[in-house]
Order: C-alpha cells, then sequence, then structure tokens
C-alpha cells in the first residue's frame, strides 16, 4: 500500500464519518394554517426517504410568523432554511438576492406545470425564487337555502350590484343572520386586501404613474361607501374586529348570508365543523362592469433564504413539499379534497380531484382572474393584485387600514377616513422618496 | 378582648369572598372547561357550561403536533437558569446595599428600576444583531442572559427590601466573634434571608415563564419555550378555541400549579419592604 | 459605623449588578439612538443614510403620536386605579374571617400565573365577541343587545383585561399589609365607637400607604409596556383607539420595518419612560424613606 493510497483511503473514512456525523438538520418556518400542519404530519414520508436530512419545525400564527422570517432574513441571521413566505414578499426579497433562486429543480418537479398566474407572482425576471404550496382567490361564498329564502338566484359572476340586494334580502337580525359578512380588521392582509381588491373592481389604484396616492379619488370614495353601507346595514355586529377567522366562525355557525373571503375558506364551510356544510354555493367575486374583478391572488411558498448552510438539502425539502406526488401522498391519507389547493395545472385536470371538491373550478376560474402585473382600470407603476408590492406597503396599508376599520366602527365619515389616508400615505411615500 | 366573631357575619363574609374569587378564576377555568370541548361546541351558541361530550382529542392533536416536552423543558431551563443567575448576582448587591448604604444607594436602586422602563421592541433590532454576532440567537443560553438581566432590577429591589429588614445588631454581634464577611453572608446572613430569597426566586420564574417578546423573538426551533409553543395554536385561519385552550392549559399549569403550591412563600417576600 | 473595607468590599460586590446593567442599558441605547439617525429601512439594505432629526419629526408629526401618549396615560392610570382600589377592598375582604379562605386566596391570585397572550386570547374570543362571546350570550339571555366591547369600548376593554391580570398582584401585596395592622389600635378604636368607614380611613389607609406606593410603582413599570394584550385583541384599534406608545414604536419598527422611525420613536418612549420614572422616584422615595 502506497503512502498516497493510506492518505486517500484516511480521507475518505474521514469525509464518510463527517457524512454520518453530520446527518443536515433543517429549520422550516412555517404558518399554522391546516395544509402547512398537515405537512408537518406527513413529513415522515420525506424523512424515511432522506434520512440524512432532519427536520426542525417553527410553526407560527402568520404576523408572528411574518416578523421573525423578515427580521432573520434581513439581518442575515442565519435561523431557518426554509421559509414560508407570500407573494408579497417574494418579489422584494427576491430583488435584494435574500432568497435562493429554485431555477435548477429537477426534470420530473415540472416547474412548467405551476399556474401561470402564481408563477408569475413568484418570479422575478422570469426566474422562480420560491416554489408554491398552496395558492389562493377570493370568491363570493354563500347560503344557498337563504339565497331561495329570498327569491333570488347567485350568477356565477355578480355585481356589486347584486351583491347589494342580496344582502338586504338576506338579513334577518332577529335571528342573528346578516347578508354579508366581510373583513373589518385593521391590518394589510385583513381589512385591506378585501378593500384594495374590491377598489380595483370600482376602477380605483393606490397609486398613478408618478407614485401619488388616490384616496381623494371618488372611485375610492365609492368603494368605501359601498363598504360602509354594506357592513353598516347587513353585517354582524362587531364587524370592525373580523378578520379570516372571525368571519369563517360566523359563517359556520350559519349567521352570514354571504361571505367574500379566501378561497382556501371553501374546504372549510364545507366540512366537518361547519353547521351549514350542505348549504353552500360558489361566484365569482363581485364587479361593476368595468372588467377587474374584486378578487386577489396569494400564494404561500417555500423560499430557501441566501447563505443557508444547507441549501441543497433544502431545495430538496422544497421539491418534495411542493411536488405532485406529495398531492397524491394527501390524496391517499387524508382523500382529495384536502389537497393543497391552486397550485399546480394537473390538478385541475384530475377527475377524483373535480369530483371530491366542489369549488375546484371556481377557485381555479378565480385564480385565473386576477392578474398582479396589470390589476387596476388605469394603469399603475406596481404589481401585486390585493398589495403594492414595495416594502414600505406593510406600514402604509396597515395604517389605512386603521382609518377605514375606525370609519367602520363609526368613528369616522368615509370622507373623514380617506382624507386621513391620503395624508399619510403621502407624507410616508415623500418620506421614502418616492414620485420625486 | 376576645371577640366572638358572629357567625352570620362569617356566612355573608364567606359567600362574598366566594364570590369574588369565583369570578375572578372564571376566565381560567372557562379556558381548561373549552379545552375538554370539540371545536363546534366551543363556539356553540348558547355555550355548554358542563354538559357536553367530553373529549380528550384536542390534547392528543396538541401533542402530536407539537414537541409540548422539548418547549416545557426549555421553559423549565430558562426561568430557572435567569432566575439562579440573577440571584448570583443580585445577592451580593443587595446585601451591600442594605448594610452598607451610601449616599447613592437610592439613586442606584432607582436608576436599576428604571432600566426596566426600556420599551422592548425599541431596541429589539440592535440586539438581534448583537446576538447574531456573537452566536446567541436560538440558544437558551442567550435567553438566559436576556431574561436574567431583566428581571435583574427587581431581583435586586426584592432582596434589598427583605434584607434591610434583617436587624444590623445581629451582624454586629458576629462580627465581634471574629467572623469575616464571608462568615457573615454565609452563616448569619443567608439563613435569615431565605423566606426572602424563595420568594424572590418564585417571582422571577413566574415572570420569566410568562416573558412573550423576548423569547418568541430571539428563537427558532432549539430553544424555543411554551411562549412560543402558544403562539402556533392562535390561528388566523380556521377554527382554534378548543385547541388554543388546550395548549394554553398545558402552558400554564405547570407555574400555575408551582404558585399554588408555594403561595405561601411567595405572599412573605412580595412585601417589597411595604410592611413595616 | 461601616468600615473602608467594608466599604470597598461593597462596592466589589455590587459592581457586577451594575456593570451588567449599565451594558444592558448604553449598549442598545447607544445603537438605538445611532439607528434613529438614519433612513434604515430592514428591507431596502444599503439604502442607508445619515437624515439627522427626521425620524423624529416625522414621529411627532404623526397624528398617531399625541394619541398614543393619551392612551399611555389612561392605559396605566386606568389600571392602577382599578386594580389600587379593588385590591384594597379585596385585600379587606379576605383579611375577614371566612370559611375556606386558603382556596379563595388561591383562587384570586391564579390570573398572575396567566401568561398575558393568553389571557388576551381568551377575553378577546371567549369573552368578548359580540356574538359568540359569554358576554353577549348573557345579553341576549337578558334581552339586551350584546355589546361589541372591542370596537366600542376598545381602551377600555383593554384596560379590563390587564386590571385582571394585575388584581391579584395587587391583592396580595396590599394583603400582606393589612395581615400586619395591629389589631389592638383596630378594637381600641371600635371601643371608641369609630364607625368602619372611619377607622379605614384614618387607620388602615395611612397603614396601607407603603404598599401602595409599592404597588404603583412596579405596576407602572410593566404598564408603560403593555403591548401582548393589544396585538392580540385590536392591533391597536379601530383607528388608533387602542394604540399605545409600545405599540406605535412596534407598528414602525416590526410592521414597517422602519427601524430608523422605530428607534426614534423607542428613543421618545424612552425619555417618556424616565420622566414618569422621575415623578415616581421621588413619590416612592419620601414614601419609602421614613
Amino acid at each position: 500500500m502506497t503512502k498516497t493510497t493510506r492518505i486517500l483511503m484516511g480521507a475518505t473514512a474521514l469525509c464518510g464519518m463527517a457524512a454520518i456525523a453530520q446527518a443536515e438538520t433543517l429549520t422550516i418556518a412555517t404558518v399554522n394554517n391546516g395544509d402547512m400542519i398537515r405537512m408537518q404530519e406527513l413529513s415522515s414520508d420525506f424523512t424515511e426517504k432522506h434520512p440524512d436530512i432532519e427536520l426542525d419545525w417553527v410553526t407560527l400564527e402568520e404576523n408572528v410568523l411574518r416578523q421573525r422570517v423578515t427580521t432573520d432574513i434581513a439581518t442575515k441571521g442565519g435561523q431557518y432554511d426554509v421559509m414560508t413566505i407570500g407573494t408579497y414578499e417574494v418579489p422584494i426579497w427576491a430583488k435584494q438576492n435574500w432568497l435562493v433562486p429554485l431555477d435548477d429543480l429537477p426534470e420530473e418537479y415540472d416547474a412548467g406545470d405551476i399556474l401561470p398566474a402564481i408563477a408569475g407572482g413568484l418570479s422575478v425576471d422570469g426566474t422562480l425564487y420560491a416554489a408554491p404550496f398552496y395558492g389562493e382567490s377570493s370568491m363570493v361564498m354563500y347560503r344557498t337555502d337563504l339565497m331561495e329564502e329570498a327569491g333570488l338566484e347567485m350568477p356565477d359572476a355578480p355585481t356589486w350590484d347584486f351583491i347589494k340586494e342580496a344582502a338586504a334580502a338576506m338579513t334577518d337580525k332577529e335571528n342573528e343572520v346578516y347578508g354579508i359578512c366581510l373583513r373589518g380588521k385593521a391590518g394589510w392582509g385583513e381589512n385591506m386586501a378585501l378593500l384594495t381588491a374590491m377598489s380595483n373592481s370600482y376602477g380605483a389604484r393606490w397609486f398613478d404613474e408618478n407614485w401619488q396616492p388616490q384616496f381623494d379619488s371618488e372611485a375610492w370614495k365609492a368603494t368605501l361607501t359601498d363598504y360602509l353601507d354594506l357592513l353598516n346595514n347587513y353585517g354582524p355586529p362587531g364587524a370592525a374586529n373580523n378578520g379570516f377567522n372571525e368571519n369563517l366562525a360566523l359563517f359556520q355557525q350559519g349567521k352570514c348570508g354571504m361571505w367574500i373571503d379566501a378561497t382556501v375558506a371553501a374546504s372549510f364551510v364545507t366540512g366537518d365543523d361547519s353547521t351549514v356544510a350542505d348549504k353552500v354555493g360558489f361566484a365569482l367575486a363581485p364587479d361593476n362592469g368595468l372588467g377587474k374583478r374584486g378578487n386577489w391572488l396569494w400564494a404561500w411558498s417555500l423560499g430557501i433564504p441566501a447563505g443557508t448552510d444547507a441549501e441543497d438539502a433544502a431545495k430538496t425539502f422544497v421539491a418534495w413539499a411542493t411536488s405532485k406526488e406529495y398531492a397524491e401522498l394527501v390524496a391517499e391519507k387524508e382523500g382529495w379534497a384536502n389537497v393543497p389547493p391552486g397550485t399546480r395545472t394537473s390538478l385541475y385536470e384530475n377527475q377524483e380531484y373535480l369530483d371530491a371538491a366542489p369549488f375546484a373550478q371556481m377557485t381555479l376560474d378565480s385564480i385565473n382572474a386576477a392578474d398582479p402585473n396589470n390589476p387596476t382600470v388605469d394603469p399603475v407603476p406596481y404589481t401585486g393584485v390585493q398589495f403594492v408590492a414595495i416594502p414600505e406597503f406593510q406600514g402604509i396599508a396597515t395604517a389605512v387600514g386603521q382609518q377605514f376599520s375606525a370609519a367602520l366602527a363609526g368613528q369616522k365619515s368615509a370622507e373623514e377616513a380617506l382624507q386621513a389616508a391620503q395624508e399619510l400615505t403621502s407624507q410616508e411615500m415623500q418620506a421614502a422618496g418616492y414620485g420625486q | 378582648m376576645a371577640r366572638a366573631v358572629s357567625t352570620r357575619r362569617k356566612i355573608g363574609f364567606t359567600i362574598a369572598a366566594w364570590a369574588v374569587g369565583l369570578a375572578i378564576f372564571f376566565p381560567i377555568l372557562w379556558t381548561i372547561l373549552t379545552s375538554f370541548k370539540t371545536e363546534a361546541e366551543a363556539i356553540s351558541s348558547p355555550p355548554s357550561f358542563l354538559f357536553f361530550d367530553w373529549t380528550l382529542e384536542n390534547y392528543t392533536t396538541v401533542q402530536e403536533r407539537s414537541n409540548y416536552f422539548r418547549h416545557f423543558w426549555n421553559s423549565v431551563v430558562i426561568s430557572l437558569g435567569s432566575t439562579v443567575l440573577g440571584l448570583i448576582i443580585a445577592i451580593p448587591a443587595a446585601w451591600s446595599m442594605a448594610f452598607v448604604p451610601g449616599k447613592r444607594t437610592k439613586d442606584v436602586l432607582m436608576w436599576m428600576l428604571s432600566t426596566k422602563m426600556l420599551p422592548p421592541v425599541g431596541v429589539l433590532i440592535p440586539i438581534y444583531l448583537i446576538f447574531r454576532d456573537v452566536g446567541l440567537l436560538d440558544t437558551k443560553t442567550g435567553l438566559v442572559i436576556v431574561l436574567t438581566l431583566i428581571n435583574l432590577p427587581i431581583i435586586v429591589w426584592m432582596l434589598y427590601t427583605y434584607f434591610k429588614e434583617i436587624p444590623g445588631e445581629i451582624l454586629e454581634a458576629a462580627r465581634m466573634d471574629g467572623a469575616t464577611l464571608r462568615d457573615e453572608i454565609i452563616h448569619v446572613l443567608t439563613p435569615m434571608a431565605v423566606p426572602g430569597i424563595a420568594s424572590t426566586l418564585l417571582l422571577n420564574v413566574i415572570l420569566a415563564w410568562n416573558e412573550a417578546f423576548w423569547t418568541l423573538n430571539l428563537t427558532a426551533a432549539k430553544a424555543a419555550p411554551l411562549t412560543a409553543f402558544i403562539a402556533s395554536y392562535s390561528s388566523p385561519e380556521g377554527l382554534f378555541y378548543a385547541k388554543l385552550s388546550a395548549a394554553s392549559t398545558m402552558a400554564i399549569a405547570p407555574i400555575l400549579i408551582l404558585g399554588w403550591f408555594s403561595q405561601k412563600q411567595l405572599v412573605r417576600g412580595l412585601t417589597f419592604g411595604a410592611v413595616k | 459605623m461601616a468600615t473602608q473595607h467594608s466599604r470597598s468590599a461593597a462596592r466589589i460586590m455590587i459592581s457586577p449588578a451594575v456593570v451588567l446593567l449599565l451594558a444592558w442599558m448604553i449598549v442598545p441605547l447607544a445603537l438605538t439612538i445611532y439607528f434613529s439617525l438614519l433612513r434604515y429601512n430592514l428591507l431596502m439594505p444599503g439604502t442607508e443614510r445619515f437624515v439627522g432629526l427626521l425620524n423624529y419629526k416625522l414621529f411627532f408629526n404623526n397624528p398617531a403620536f399625541f394619541t398614543a401618549l393619551i392612551n399611555t396615560l389612561l392605559l396605566v392610570g386606568g389600571v392602577l386605579i382599578i386594580t389600587v382600589v379593588g385590591g384594597i377592598l379585596l385585600a379587606i375582604l379576605l383579611d375577614q374571617p371566612i370559611w375556606g379562605q386558603g382556596i379563595v386566596r388561591i383562587l384570586v391570585i391564579a390570573p398572575f400565573f396567566v401568561m398575558p397572550t393568553v389571557s388576551a386570547l381568551v377575553w378577546k374570543n371567549m369573552f368578548m365577541n359580540p356574538v359568540s362571546g359569554l358576554f353577549a350570550e348573557f345579553s341576549k339571555a337578558v334581552g339586551l343587545a350584546p355589546f361589541d366591547f372591542l370596537s366600542q369600548a376598545p381602551l377600555a376593554s383593554i384596560i379590563g383585561i390587564v386590571s385582571w391580570q394585575w388584581l391579584p398582584f395587587a391583592t396580595l401585596i396590599l394583603l400582606t399589609a393589612i395581615q400586619s395592622l395591629d389589631s389592638e389600635q383596630m378594637e381600641a378604636a371600635e371601643m371608641d365607637g369609630a364607625s368602619a368607614l372611619s377607622r379605614f380611613w384614618y387607620i388602615t389607609l395611612p397603614h396601607l400607604s407603603r404598599a401602595i406606593t409599592v404597588v404603583i410603582l412596579i405596576q407602572t413599570i410593566f404598564l408603560l409596556s403593555v403591548f401582548a394584550e393589544i396585538l392580540v385583541t385590536t392591533n391597536g384599534g379601530p383607528g388608533n383607539a387602542s394604540t399605545n406608545l409600545t405599540y406605535l414604536v412596534y407598528a414602525r419598527s416590526l410592521l414597517n420595518f422602519d427601524v430608523g422611525g422605530g428607534s426614534a420613536g423607542g428613543v421618545v418612549a424612552i425619555i417618556l419612560a424616565n420622566i414618569v420614572a422621575i415623578f415616581l422616584m421621588r413619590m416612592i422615595g419620601k414614601n419609602l424613606d421614613a
């Protein structure tokens, strides 16, 4: 045995030992929504296939998670190897080179299968920066029995005028049935998601081409006035503190006639916990005949922070969690209706899925009806349907959302709220150096 | 004067006290009850108080979903560790303030307390950057350090007020007998100070256990205590009251039990020198 | 009679605590002051630049600032009044001869052991919710319209929740103080025909004054930075109706990720907290020296 071979053998042995000793650990930050919890439960399938990778989960409530991962990635804290982020974060983070591009996913992953609207929202200059785990738009969910009692019929693509008429007809406050439930809780992802999407269908926009705020426009005034009228006259008490969850609880208890919210709610309102599961119908989000509907587009996605020490393992995991095989795994264990929706074309061509999920077609149509690159009637300098993809948006929209929820609580008139929104947005945008 | 308390009066006070006590405790009781309901029952109207199908489903779900014992253990280590470390630093400081008071002692004490007024949200980013650079993010050591510093002023103050009530003559007598400073602390002072130290320890374990800002923001997976465990059950999507109640019950039960068993100890030292 | 020797020993013993706290205060404070002079958004690295006092100007010009300041004072003041008055009454009640005193005391102190996040979630969802909360169920049962606590009276509701958490603490300290009251003095007064009210006013209350100042001091420290309760229940709204300074700073630095603006707010909050502190220290110092 020559000296060289001995050294080589020794080195190989060392490498081998190192590989065994360092079973890689991935720290995965995720939201505590139902689909992610399921992923966590099913992850033993992944660890069986990849015994050299260990998974550590950090499951947090959405707002806490967002704050945690943003702080960590912006300060390069390096605590996470996989992060669950949305369509708002991806383009902003990708531009800062904070995310590992996902342009080398394996052939069998079939990235071309991802719904174009979703892929568009997660790509910058044609490169995918996060893999969609599930996608959602918003739509109208309504009670078929109450609609019938009211002597009305919900069209597949209703107008806001019809929604007003139906809300009035369905409301029966004596019996705690409220014609319409909408988000009222302040927050850029709460009431402002709904209002921004709604305003698109009224022909309003956040900014003109020169980044001047547009809350002083007639279109915004019409949006807010209609929103307030709907909720004040036909909405549940306490609407100003209702977010997704509160409205879901109301709908499940049979207290809402209509509810315009995320498409993922469809599986909850028709699920086991719902008292009205067999009386729910679906329709596209309303419009005003201006060419844009009031529905949004969102995808919870898995991104890999640049600088992670386990990039390859992280990619392997991301590819597993967003693959077609994962969908089949869920279908096998929990049934097709529970497969994460809204990410892949192939899922909507799968007859088994279409049969199991009555809301599938409406979800797909809603997602396809949203166009983040061209969200409004008039041209705008930004992308994003229910958000504006600039870093300042979260803060500004949350402050604006507070003004609007104050209007809903009756502390301000619509005009006062819009004026305050206009002022604070101008101030923030100026401070941030836009439109100069 | 031995005054016999009239029974009627005692009944009246008993009823009033129990009514108030139960009213104050009710939210906790309700949380515990809700943790045994199904999600649908948890929001049902009218609510059912005791007559529902009792289920342990929520507890099994919670246990399956998150590693309760890891969080629990982290909470134990962090709250005990920070309290013990805090006591080690604070006992000498409080001792010297109580027995060798200088002109500035009171100012120093008040200044220490004022450091607690630093709003944590305002200094999160600087601390995060420092922790990143010294590799303390998501470590129990890091949290022990932060919580020690946060609670140190309270510890020093509680001990100071306690030590001050120990009569100085005893120390003088010991000194006359030729005791050194060290002997003084170990053999004379410490035994007398044990009740005060014990209740300081208890109060600080409680405060550290419930601290929810730093523990949530400086940890990820490895060092996350029960506060982070709770944060994963308040979901913006889907019903969660029953599961949240179960998780809450599991998170507060250890400290509640500790507090109840040691309430006599706790009360004795909770005076902050308020009792003369 | 402290010797030179014991003085220097004392200095050595006190120094670890002082040095550590000094470092804990100065390092973040210095960094915070430094950041507050920058335009520094976490989401836009590389764009940091010195802007002087601009962040402070923006913070003060924000109409929410004044509201938040008032709300902070209302919150601290409101909770202090409720817990001190409630604590005194409760302490007197618990001091009476009753059956099961130990158990009642356990029930009363229990809220102190509950994490703020948990108590806020429980109050918001299971009690104050205007549709399915217990209060709403109760009003419906007696034929009233449910009151929408968190929209109609957000700040008052939060004061209520926070008071529930701190009432046990106040009660415990005050109870200990009452129990140390000389009963002979009380009985003598009773023999002299003093009414219950005047006995309370002239004997009990003065005796409790030290305990009351302690309660006020300790609680103020914690109440100035109330945050989790607001985040969970109202997010500071509707409008800014329940935003306090801590929450305002949070919104700037961790919702907007505007570290510059958030730091400026943090510095302002620290200064205001210290003004309150000085005021308190004067009061306490006088009362505790006696």
